[in-house]
């Protein structure tokens, strides 16, 4: 049963994704990535992962992904290569290149992954303790306390630095 | 009482009239100037009197004051240490004697400077005075170097002094370099001194000298004595390092007298008297010392007959009597040699400032073709130089008689027959050339040009001799010349009283003196037997110094025979001198047309200078224009150091193209990278 | 169907992540590699939650709770910055932004 919960997850993810860079209309960009989202919480709950999982769907589809929309539906984006500048710098010819790059990066990315030692996951140990929010807590407050901290502290000066930024330059 | 007083008070004074002498009246300044050695001179007998009443020690007599110590370094070891002995006692007493009365003359002779320059040339000539009390006071090798540096620096500021002149710079800067040259000797004898007797301290380098050996052949103290010499002939303005001399006339004239006549060039006759043990061990030195002061005593009196500038004349007769003392050292008579050296202090201190009262008279004029008649109007003046001149050439009972026949008959005695028939001759030479400078200048009729129609003598044209002695005087010459001011009459006065008596403590045995002056610096030309630990202890019990005075194989009739030859040289001169510039004029320029390539070759001092110019200047300063210049400098180092920039503005010319300014392109780099480092972990 | 183990969840992953980095090479519209950095993103945090899950701690988690509030920031800013940009130059298009060349 897992297994083909995983797959089927793993493929809507993958085909999303490849969808999300492939799209030309970035509105649609952005809803194919709140797809790709869904599928990777759904392969974090698979994983005994369920905070995190939430997370993601609270945080990440529910609040970033929203302020994708907001500003794609802002700036009215038109839809891609509209800019018309003259590509000399990234014609057709670097693009290539960095397509094959990334495919060599792939390549290379997952032999690295895959050296390390394949054991089956113990997936279908239901009677295993699963984390619960009381023990990631008690982490979090514990041993990550200070990235907590700094944390919030990021958080402050990217509200600053984005309000700044963005802010019309009324004179 | 302190010796470091006797250099210390001049030095006040140059530091008072340097810091604050634009401030300063004139009175104030040059009675600063004046007090400062005058009491320096008021130390320095009192030193004298209780060096003379003290007991000697073994025959030594000394004192001795180490004021710190200066140098510690592993064995060497120089604390500053003064020492008084007979032969300092004289130098200190000339310098600080015959110094105070030039700073007195200078007091009225520099006064149309303004009051800056007044002082600065106060300061200047107090500061040469204390460096050259510090190179006669010194106890070691390098602090009669400090004072022989010094005062070599104070004649570069003070012949320069009038520096916007060009001429006046350039003979400065001439003095310095050459006076460098003789340096360069002095210090490798230095370094070869301490290399060789592990000391440079006068006492233990003649205590250790006295144990070697008199050297036959070029030994190593033959080389120690012949590096030192140079160094003498560039102080002392001997063959070949005497060409700064002549041109240092540029400076004002009391300068001349206390540095170019009474003290700084006699600085190389005292080194050789204060190391005469050493050189006493080296006698192809002493030789070679003699012959190039004979050599050079002729040479510059052959020069000094023609020359029409006064103060060239008295120049060339400086470096004629240096050569004399060199004579007298270099046949061993190291007290004659410095007999000479105080009785020329004083008369050429005279002559020197007599023409100095003679230009300031005339208001600047210094070509004897243009004097005459002077002895009507400056009276003071020429009684006094008068009293000079008979000085200088060797007249019976005037104080240059005494010590020039002392040299002439030690070179006899010893044996060196033709230097001596050369020192004669150059004696005839000198009457000569000093009477006719008397008579150009003050007999006669006045013979100023009415236009300055006469280019520069140096082209050697003396038509304008002739031509101008039957021009009637001009309005110039009408008018009333005032004679010395009062305090350059004062001390041409007594400088003449003492170019008489001075010569009296050193009349030689045959004439009933007891020639005191020989007694007396004999203790410092011989070895101490035990030489003194470095704290300043004396020496003890010298050798009974040999009696020189008894020269060996010369019998009194010898030497009265000697006695009269070298008057008869005297009257000799006088009566051609009287014959050519006294009864007719005429004569001399006959005489300069008959010889006219002699006349020039004398005028033109041999083309030395010329000669010097071409052999040595000329090719150093290509050298240093194209070689050291333009390759080296602006090749080499400037090149090294512009190729680094080149090179760094190449490269940012070539790396500023990774900055294109696409995101894109950056991000592509940074991928690279990461692709590289994955990879570089997966082979690992 | 084979046992998904814990190479296939790294090996997804690195697919993931090498489609994102081909998302920001290959499109020219700033807020597509905007998204396409997201991607990226997720592909770790899918690294951390797998190894987590394969050691049995937690800290994986915790981690991605760190990385997404990262990427919520930068998302942010980066907006804020896109938003600017299109001000100026009423594009999106990377290439247009050149002013930084020498």
């Amino acid at each position: 049963m897992d297994a083909i919960t995983f797959w089927i997850l793993a493929a809507i993810l993958v085909v999303s994704s490849v969808l999300v860079v492939g799209q030309r209309n970035p509105m649609y960009s952005v809803f194919l990535l709140i797809v790709s989202f869904a599928a990777l919480a759904g392969l974090y709950i698979q994983l005994d992962a369920s905070f995190a999982a939430m997370i993601q769907i609270i945080v990440y589809v529910g609040a970033i992904m929203v302020l994708f929309l907001f500003v794609v539906m802002l700036l009215n984006v038109p839809t891609d290569d509209a800019g018309g500048e003259p590509r000399r710098m990234f014609g057709a010819g670097p693009r290539r290149i960095g397509a094959v790059l990334s495919a060599v990066f792939a390549i290379e990315l997952a032999l690295a992954l895959v050296r390390v030692v394949s054991t089956p996951l113990p997936s279908s140990d239901r009677g295993a303790p699963v984390a619960t929010v009381y023990d990631i807590g008690v982490k979090l407050f514990r041993d990550y306390a200070f990235a907590f901290e700094a944390t919030s502290v990021l958080i402050l000066v990217a509200m600053v630095g984005a309000i700044v930024l963005a802010r019309k330059e009324a004179r | 009482m302190s010796l470091l007083l006797i250099p210390l008070l001049p030095l006040l004074g140059f530091l008072v009239n340097a810091t604050l002498g634009r401030k300063l009246t004139k009175t104030a300044s040059g009675t600063i100037a004046v007090a400062a050695i005058g009491a320096s001179f008021g130390v320095a007998v009192m030193v004298v009197w209780s060096l003379l009443h003290q007991a000697p020690i073994g025959g030594v007599r000394a004192i001795d004051q180490v004021v710190f110590s200066w140098i510690q370094s592993g064995p060497l070891s120089i604390p500053l240490e003064f020492r008084v002995d007979p032969l300092s006692s004289v130098m200190i007493l000339v310098i600080t004697g015959i110094g105070s009365l030039i700073h007195l003359y200078s007091t009225d002779y520099m006064h149309d400077e303004t009051d800056g320059e007044y002082a600065r040339y106060f300061s200047y000539l107090n500061l040469f005075a204390a460096f050259m009390l510090v190179l006669v006071l010194g106890a070691s090798f390098p602090i009669m170097f400090v004072g022989w540096e010094g005062v070599g620096l104070c004649s570069y500021l003070l012949v320069g002094f009038w520096f916007t002149k060009q001429s006046a710079a350039d003979a400065g800067k001439k003095a310095f370099v050459v006076n460098r040259v003789g340096d360069w000797g002095f210090i490798l004898g230095m370094a070869a001194i301490f290399a060789t007797f592990h000391t440079l301290d006068f006492q233990q380098v003649a205590f250790r000298a006295s144990q070697l050996p008199i050297e036959t052949s070029v030994g190593i103290v033959t080389g120690i004595t012949l590096l030192l010499f140079l160094g003498a002939t560039g102080k002392s303005a001997q063959i070949p390092l005497y060409v700064w001399l002549p041109d240092a006339m540029e400076g004002p004239t009391p300068v001349s007298a206390l540095i170019h006549a009474a003290t700084m060039v006699t600085a190389g006759v005292y080194m050789i008297g204060r190391n005469a043990v050493l050189f006493s061990h080296a006698p192809l030195t002493l030789n070679v010392v003699a012959v190039i002061g004979c050599l050079t005593a002729l040479m510059a009196g052959t020069i000094g007959l023609v020359q029409n500038d006064i103060k060239r004349v008295l120049a060339y007769s400086t470096v004629s009597q240096l050569g004399y003392m060199f004579l007298a050292m270099g046949v061993g008579a190291f007290a004659g040699g410095i007999f000479h050296l105080y009785t020329h202090a004083f008369f050429k201190a005279l002559l020197f400032l007599g023409s100095g009262a003679v230009i300031h008279a005339l208001h600047g004029e210094q070509d004897m073709r243009r004097m005459g008649g002077l002895r009507k109007e400056l009276p003071i003046t020429f009684w006094t130089f008068l009293v000079g001149t008979l000085a200088i050439a060797g007249v019976p009972l005037f104080s240059g008689f005494f010590s020039k026949d002392e040299i002439l008959g030690r070179t006899f005695a010893s044996g060196h027959t033709v230097l001596w028939a050369i020192g004669v001759a150059t004696a005839f030479l000198t009457a000569t050339y000093m009477f006719r400078l008397l008579y150009l200048t003050f007999f006669g009729e006045r013979r100023a040009a009415a236009a300055d129609a006469h280019g520069a003598p140096a082209h050697g044209d003396d038509h304008g001799r002739g031509a101008a002695l039957s021009e009637a005087g001009t309005a110039e010459s009408k008018g009333h010349l005032h004679d010395a001011p009062m305090a350059m009459a004062v001390a041409l006065v007594v400088l003449a009283v003492g170019a008489v008596f001075a010569g009296y403590v050193g009349v030689p045995e045959t004439l009933g003196g007891g020639n005191r002056l020989e007694h007396y610096l004999a203790p410092s030309f011989v070895a101490p037997t035990i030489a003194a630990d470095a704290n300043g202890g004396i020496a003890v019990a010298p050798p009974v110094p040999e009696a020189p005075t008894a020269a060996e194989g010369e019998s009194a009739g010898t030497e009265w025979m000697l006695m009269g030859v070298s008057v008869l040289a005297a009257f000799g001169g006088i009566g051609l001198a009287s014959l050519i510039w006294f009864r007719n004029p005429r004569i001399a320029d006959t005489m300069a047309a008959r010889f006219g390539v002699l006349y020039r070759t004398l005028l033109g001092k041999y083309y030395v200078d010329e000669i010097y110019d071409a052999i040595i200047v000329q090719p150093i300063k290509r050298v240093s224009t194209f070689f050291l210049w333009r390759g080296v400098d602006a090749g080499l180092i400037d090149g090294t150091v512009n190729s680094v920039g080149f090179a760094v503005r190449g490269s940012s010319a070539v790396l500023r193209r990774l900055q294109t300014g696409s995101v894109r392109a950056y991000a592509m780099s940074l991928f690279v990278g990461v692709i590289v480092i994955v990879g570089y972990f997966l082979w690992r | 169907m084979p046992e998904p183990t814990l190479n296939s969840y790294l090996l997804l992953s690195a697919v993931l992540f090498s489609i994102g980095t081909a998302g920001v090479f290959l499109r020219r519209n700033l807020i597509t590699i905007l998204l396409s950095v997201e991607v990226m993103l997720n592909a770790v945090n899918l690294t951390f939650i797998a190894v987590d899950r394969y050691r049995g701690t937690v800290d994986g988690q915790i981690i991605v709770f760190f990385v997404i509030t990262v990427a919520a920031a930068e998302a942010a800013v980066g907006l804020a910055i896109l938003i600017a940009l299109f001000r100026h130059k009423e594009s999106l298009n990377p290439d247009a932004f050149t002013s930084l060349k020498w």
